[in-house]
């Protein structure tokens, strides 16, 4: 579905992505980890356009958006929930979900799709005339994720969703996450500093590092691997 | 009790030691110009010590009242937080208030309506410039207000539109109401051609290069005498016809007077139409995060270049009625004064607040009209002012609603156990 052959970004001069290679299927959730400054954000940002690439190629059901720009590649289906939620903190809750339905025009579908969000966090419901920047920090991820859900994507990019939040609430988008997998069949790359989690609801993982990738496998196996467990799991 | 506590500090020692201190720096700082007096024709030193006494008191009053009402404030938000208040001040719940708003716009309405019958020709004249800058005012606050680009060069569309007509008159004899659209859509073009470049920019740098392209188009306008005929301006500019026929002069400004209020009501209704659209969402959007806006699929470019455009459109009407009604104009009317002007009607009135941008562009508008008799001190007094404001009402006369927050599950919450 997405393909990322020897994608390379930089920043000014700096070499961000150093060519990576990467490889999601229909249907599945893949992740991507590593440390700090590996270039995890990066890869996404160069997914959805909002950073350039300066060479490789990226495509999406074999056609390539590597120079298509941001509201090209989220009308074919990608929407990026970007690192630290990023709503919109004076808009209300309501009006943040609107602005994530910004291509579309179909009135009555997005109303379902709005149902249908409300339905999956009750608390945006109740919160719905609130400004979305009085929300709490698990609200406003949730708000992310169902302002991202609003576009009706069919491969959803979501950065570190745990970032910054309460184990308890964590587990809970995790399950969202898995749910929005299971029921709408929405293909998800996860990027996640929380290994253990994030392989542990993943079918496939990718690690990164330095702006390469240095390994990937099926997410079972990654979390049975000496060397993942002593770096990224702290086991 | 801890209310009793803050008004204590409110005339604490403490404020009235720092007081004497500004009194006292004050004295010194003005002592050379004002105390002493030389007289260069009697080679004498006059000493005024009378004056110092009038610097210090002054100073000391002035010092202590400010440190008053930043402490009054200060309080005032803590009181706030503590009582967990959604605070709304007085202004705005009156106008949201439809049992007040309702009556307050019939009566506006019938003012606005009556004003010609009632007041003489020079009050008709000042309102009638005024209402332009209530359309241009509202047209950079869509710039600033809502897409939250800051255009320090706005005046450069006005000066568009003022042109547009008179050229276009001169050249092509043509009418008044042939060239207000002719004038929006060359502010809408130009507002394009500025922007195309500009936009990647933001914040100041965004301000800095805005402000260097109004003085281009001034310095364009002033120097290049064939096309705009220089600093001597174009005058004779015709007034607008009423059906073909010409009106005398009383008549054709309460003409243009009735005229500007339909704009007014136009743009106001134009505006707030923009404002609730998905583009005005957008442009809200934009201000508040760029990289969100992009991962929602909103084209960043033609988000804020169709903002800065449409700005534009209204400086180029405006600037078209205006140059009818002064009928002359020359590049002096629109130097970078004007644009400040214009920002400070915004950001006085409440940026993004339709109802607080016309009431900023009328007051800073009518009341230098008619402080005439201070009009030494207009620039003195206008500063104060812009200070005060920025420092006890920093959202303006009249704050967007945006920012009113609502909570409406709250009870249900609460009596959950």
């Amino acid at each position: 579905m997405l393909k990322l052959s020897d994608v390379q970004t930089f920043y000014g001069n700096i070499k961000a992505l150093k060519g990576i290679s990467i490889e999601i299927e229909q249907g599945e959730i893949v992740t991507l980890i590593g440390a700090n400054g590996a270039g995890k954000t990066t890869t996404l940002m160069s997914i959805s356009g909002i950073v350039p690439t300066r060479a490789g190629d990226i495509s999406f059901e074999g056609r390539s958006i590597t120079r298509m720009t941001p509201n090209d590649i989220v009308s074919l289906g990608i929407c990026h929930v970007p690192e630290g939620r990023r709503i919109f903190p004076y808009l209300s809750v309501l009006e943040n979900l609107d602005m994530g339905a910004f291509l579309r025009n179909d009135r009555s579908e997005v109303a379902k799709d709005l149902e249908y969000v409300l339905d999956l966090f009750p608390i945006l419901a109740q919160r719905r005339h609130q400004a979305g920047g009085t929300l709490s920090g698990g609200e406003q991820q949730m708000l992310a994720i169902s302002r991202a859900l609003m576009a009706r994507p069919r491969l959803l990019l979501l950065d570190e969703p745990s970032l910054g939040l309460a184990p308890l609430v964590v587990k809970r988008i995790f399950e969202i996450i898995e749910k929005i997998n299971a029921e709408n069949n929405t293909t998800i790359f996860l990027v996640e500093q929380n290994a253990n989690l994030a392989l542990k609801v993943a079918h496939r993982g990718y690690v990164m590092e330095n702006g390469y990738i240095t390994l990937s496998d099926k997410s079972r196996h990654l979390l049975a691997n000496e060397d993942i467990r002593k770096a990224y799991l702290g086991i | 009790m801890s209310e009793i506590s803050e008004h204590k500090i409110l005339f604490g020692w403490e404020e009235i030691k720092k007081s004497l201190l500004t009194c006292i720096w004050f004295m010194f700082l003005t002592f050379p110009i004002m105390v002493i007096q030389v007289n260069t024709i009697h080679r004498t030193v006059e000493w005024r010590w009378e004056r110092l006494f009038f610097v210090g008191a002054g100073a000391f009053l002035l010092s202590f009242l400010w440190r008053y009402m930043i402490r009054r404030k200060e309080a005032g938000i803590k009181r706030e937080e503590t009582a967990q208040n959604t605070h709304q001040d007085l202004l705005q719940r009156l106008l949201s208030n439809p049992r007040f708003s309702r009556p307050a716009l019939a009566v506006a309405v019938l003012f606005f309506l009556t004003f010609p019958l009632v007041f003489s020709l020079y009050q008709i004249d000042i309102m009638t410039t005024a209402l332009i800058y209530v359309v241009v005012a509202l047209g950079l606050n869509i710039v600033v207000g809502l897409a939250g680009l800051l255009d320090l060069g706005y005046v450069a569309f006005f000066a568009v539109g003022a042109y547009t007509y008179a050229l276009l008159n001169v050249h092509f004899q043509l009418g008044f109401w042939i060239c207000l659209p002719i004038g929006g859509a060359l502010g809408f073009l130009f507002g394009v051609l500025l922007g195309f470049p500009v936009l990647r920019l933001r914040g100041d740098y965004l301000a800095i290069v805005t402000l260097g392209f109004g003085e281009i188009i001034r310095l364009v306008l002033e120097n290049w005498n064939e096309f705009s005929f220089g600093p001597s301006g174009i005058a004779n500019i015709p007034r607008p016809g009423f059906m073909g026929m010409d009106l005398a002069l009383h008549q054709n400004h309460t003409y243009i007077y009735y005229l500007m209020v339909g704009l007014t009501v136009f743009t106001i209704f134009v505006v707030r139409r923009l404002q609730d659209s998905r583009i005005g969402r957008a442009w809200t959007a934009l201000r508040e995060d760029e990289i969100a806006c992009q991962a929602m699929g909103i084209n960043k470019t033609r988000t804020k270049l169709s903002a800065f455009a449409i700005g534009a459109t209204w400086a180029g009407m405006g600037g078209v009625v205006f140059a009818a009604k002064t009928t002359f104009i020359n590049p002096a009317s629109f130097t970078i004064w004007e644009s400040v002007i214009i920002l400070c009607c915004v950001v006085l009135g409440g940026m993004g607040s339709i109802i607080g941008v016309v009431a900023g562009a009328l007051v800073l508008k009518l009341l230098p009209e008619y402080f005439r008799a201070f009009s030494e001190y207009r620039m003195l007094v206008f500063g104060t002012v812009l200070v005060l404001m920025m420092v006890f009402r920093p959202s303006g006369l009249i704050s967007s609603v945006r920012r009113v927050y609502r909570f409406e599950g709250r009870n249900k919450l609460e009596g959950q156990p």
